[in-house]
């Protein structure tokens, strides 16, 4: 089980590419375990690593792998870099008009240490459409994964300019995190069309390729949807799923008092913008007084820039961030929605099982695949939940302490432009 | 509280302390013996003895609106050349919509009766009007004052006075100065209206700004309820956004005094305006007055000479019925020298009572100025300061959401 992925692709290839995926993983996960076992040796006992069939984990690990595999271990618990060996950036913006559209292409570039990069470096090109595309294939090929969300395909007040510097740099933002999130993930990073993504010349020539897999991948997905109903969600998924369904509405609520915060601050600023000017207005009506009355319009004119600066920095960057973890929780949900039917149809087939019990003592062995194939995305699941908790805690602390700071940075504005003016109102009261 | 000179009718000085401490909301009946409802303030003056400074209180009575608003009327009239203080307005203006323009709302009561407190006090320190008779008595006799200010008979002079709505146009020799500062009236009041409109949309807003913040004080203590290791966090960074929704009322309301300020200065507008129409009435009166004089001393000469410079009815009755005899003519000529010499009297009383009305009204123009620079400075002051407190708070609400917030 060396070259782990194309020899597991042969041996358990079953009759859905779905089934690839999981086994595939599963493979990966096996290799893992030595390590774990040595870095921290309670794990065995977490659900996170029971084994299909019993395997036993000691010795399949490959050792040529194993630097590497440390270090993909480390990347779960140490994401600050040190131990990366995936670089993953996304910039430079450029549009592209063509006779049939116009079109927004971002250059990423790729730094590796990894064997599965045959270069140390790639550049290459891509627009939305391509990141759908990787988005698409990464849900099919693992299917047991939470994939992180891309940012929205259409502007939601269709008003907006979709090739407005502002909204090319949103969304080059949610592009680059989207790939950054993908690139931290133990299991993802790995995926091959990821790998495609980001080094094919021409993406193309890919995308036609995958076009028959996609109709068989069609037929499965129907075929595990085909009826059957789940009994009960374990406990632990009905939390997560209840959970989600709270998050989503707190966070949407949340984006609801932001956006309406903004709006409010812009109304406040544009009448700011007003105000200041009428105190310059008086200022040429007076002779001693001019110099205060200007003092306040300057200041007045110093916190509108101020507050302007606030309402930019909190649309560019504390809205994409809420958005992007309400539509996490929806990617989330579908996960929790596909691991479901798997159970579904795991117990539909137990159930079949037991009535024939008589008839055949031994449990079929499809049965049991089923039971692995679930106990498998339980797994998973449990193992990126755990994650994006992780994640979703880092980045909302991180994201709601910038607010403070954004907030404070502007009221210290604002005072600095007030306290400077005090003196030049005192002295002249002085000087009389 | 202030402290002034006043003088009594037999030049007893007294320093004298003025408050208006109290409001009361009343009903009575009226004019038309119709019920009403009023809010009457407590005037309260003490007297301060000079040795140890303990002011005694000497007077207390009740006055209403209306007869500050008498009081004002009584002063314009008979202190042409004066910048009279307004009073406080009868009506909530420029108020953002939180406030409440009723005029029996208490928050407008309370800043009204700080207002008429306060035109009490311009006028107790103003250098001439302190010594009035009837503001004396406006604070210290409760009965019979409205009797007393009508026997002054200025009623009668500020009916006379109503036909200077007309002067500024027949005034054929304007002073150069009063035309400024009638122009600057006008502007001040337009530049002070115009702060005040903007203002209180500003202040909408704001409240608005920090209000819909009161908002994240919810939905974070309801988020933190599913949250483990966020939950405290965010429980406790949510009581401090409740905390910087709910600063917003105090600030506004310390800015409604700043408002206030401002709003004695739109009204000091109209006040020196009126100041700028006596004088043009002034200055009509004493061009009539030429006018006059000029025409009967040509009417004079006319008849002295004989020639008829102008076509005039006169002149031609005179050519239709025949000359009139010598001796009519004499009497008629000796008729018109004495009214000029009578003209050139009034004229010169009323070129003396220009300039004296000139010199008067500058004086206090200046006083005025003076006090309006003072005053202004210190209310942008104030301005400052309410500013900075605002800041101060908001950094400091924001340090303590952003600690909260580095716990979760």
């Amino acid at each position: 089980m060396c070259g782990f992925a194309d020899s597991s692709w042969k041996e358990i290839s079953g009759p859905f590419t779905w089934t690839f995926g999981s086994c595939y993983l599963y493979t990966k996960r096996m290799g893992f375990l030595p390590a774990l076992h040595r870095l921290l040796p309670c794990c065995s006992n977490t659900t996170d690593l029971i084994l299909p069939n019993g395997g036993t984990p000691a010795g399949t690990a490959s050792p040529a792998s194993s630097s590497s595999l440390l270090n993909r271990l480390q990347l779960d618990d140490d994401m600050d870099g040190e131990t990366r060996d995936l670089f993953v950036t996304v910039d430079d913006p450029k549009k592209h008009v063509c006779t049939m559209e116009t079109y927004i292409t971002y250059r990423i570039t790729t730094k590796s240490t990894r064997v599965e990069f045959d270069l140390p470096e790639y550049s290459v090109r891509r627009r939305y459409q391509d990141f759908d595309w990787l988005r698409n294939k990464l849900e099919e090929s693992q299917p047991t994964h939470l994939i992180p969300p891309l940012p929205e395909k259409f502007v939601v007040k269709g008003v907006v300019d979709r090739f407005s510097e502002e909204f090319v740099e949103t969304r080059r933002k949610a592009l680059d995190k989207f790939l950054k999130r993908i690139t931290d993930h133990p299991v993802l990073s790995f995926n091959e069309h990821f790998n495609v993504f980001l080094t094919a010349k021409d993406l193309n020539a890919h995308k036609k390729q995958g076009m028959a897999l996609l109709t068989r991948v069609g037929e499965s997905v129907k075929h595990v949807a085909g009826g059957y109903k789940l009994r009960n969600r374990p406990l632990e998924f009905a939390a997560i799923g209840e959970y989600l369904d709270t998050f989503a509405l707190k966070l949407g609520t949340i984006d609801r008092i932001a956006q309406r915060i903004i709006k409010e601050e812009i109304e406040y600023l544009v009448e700011l913008r007003e105000y200041g000017p009428v105190y310059s207005t008086w200022s040429a009506l007076e002779a001693e007084l001019a110099e205060p009355l200007e003092g306040v319009s300057a200041c007045i004119g110093n916190c509108s820039t101020a507050l302007e600066e606030l309402t930019d920095d909190m649309t560019e960057d504390f809205l994409p961030v809420l958005r992007e973890y309400i539509l996490y929780s929806d990617s989330m949900k579908s996960v929790l929605k596909k691991r479901d039917q798997v159970q579904a149809e795991y117990e539909a087939k137990l159930e079949a099982v037991a009535l024939r019990k008589e008839e055949r003592p031994k449990v079929p062995a499809d049965v049991e695949k089923c039971q692995d194939r679930m106990e498998c995305f339980n797994a998973d699941l449990k193992a990126d939940m755990e994650r994006w908790q992780n994640n979703k805690r880092q980045d909302f602390r991180q994201l709601l302490m910038g607010m403070a700071d954004k907030n404070i940075q502007y009221y210290e504005k604002c005072l600095l432009a007030w306290e400077s003016i005090i003196p030049l109102l005192q002295e002249k009261q002085e000087a009389k | 509280m202030n402290f002034l000179h006043m003088t009594e009718n037999n030049f007893s000085l007294k320093k004298i302390e003025i408050s208006v401490s109290e409001a009361e909301k009343r009903t009575g009946r009226n004019a038309m013996n119709m019920q009403e409802t009023y809010t009457a303030y407590l005037i309260e003056t003490r007297s301060v003895e000079h040795s140890d400074g303990q002011s005694v209180l000497t007077d207390s009575l009740w006055r209403r609106y209306s007869e500050f608003e008498l009081l004002r009327n009584y002063l314009l009239v008979y202190y042409p050349h004066i910048v009279v203080p307004p009073l406080p307005e009868k009506r909530a203006e420029f108020v953002w919509h939180k406030l409440s323009a009723d005029n029996m709302d208490p928050d407008f009561v309370e800043r009204r009766r700080i207002g008429l407190e306060n035109f009490l006090l311009r006028v107790a320190s103003h250098p001439i009007l302190c010594r009035d008779k009837i503001f004396y008595l406006f604070l210290t006799q409760e009965g019979n004052w409205k009797e007393t200010v009508n026997e002054t008979g200025f009623q009668l002079k500020a009916d006379s006075r109503l036909k200077a709505l007309n002067a500024t146009f027949r005034v054929k020799n304007p002073d150069k100065r009063f035309i400024e500062l009638k122009h600057y009236s006008d502007e001040l009041q337009s530049v002070i209206s115009h702060l005040l409109r903007v203002r209180a949309r500003v202040a909408d807003r704001l409240y608005g700004v920090y209000k819909v913040h009161g908002n994240y004080g919810r939905v974070f203590s309801e988020w933190s309820a599913i949250e483990k290791e966020m939950g405290d966090g965010l429980q406790s960074a949510g009581h401090h956004m409740d905390v910087y929704a709910a600063s917003i009322d105090d600030i506004l309301e310390d800015e409604e005094h700043y408002a206030d300020q401002l709003k004695e200065y739109l009204f000091y507008a109209e006040a020196l305006r009126a100041v700028c129409r006596k004088h043009e009435l002034t200055q009509y009166d004493l061009e009539t007055a030429a006018q006059d004089l000029a025409a009967k001393k040509q009417q004079c000469e006319e008849l002295a000479t004989g020639t008829v410079r102008t076509f005039s009815l006169k002149g031609m009755t005179t050519k239709l019925f025949g000359q009139e005899t010598p001796e009519q003519r004499e009497a008629r000529i000796k008729m018109l020298e004495e009214q000029i010499k009578e003209g050139e009297q009034q004229l010169k009383s009323k070129n003396l009572e220009g300039r004296e009305f000139v010199k008067n009204a500058w004086a206090d123009i200046e006083r005025f100025k003076e006090q309006k620079n003072h005053d202004l400075k210190e209310a942008l002051i104030s301005y400052a300061v309410m500013q900075i407190s605002m800041c101060k708070k908001g950094i400091q609400v924001w340090t303590n959401a952003k600690e909260c917030f580095s716990k979760m």
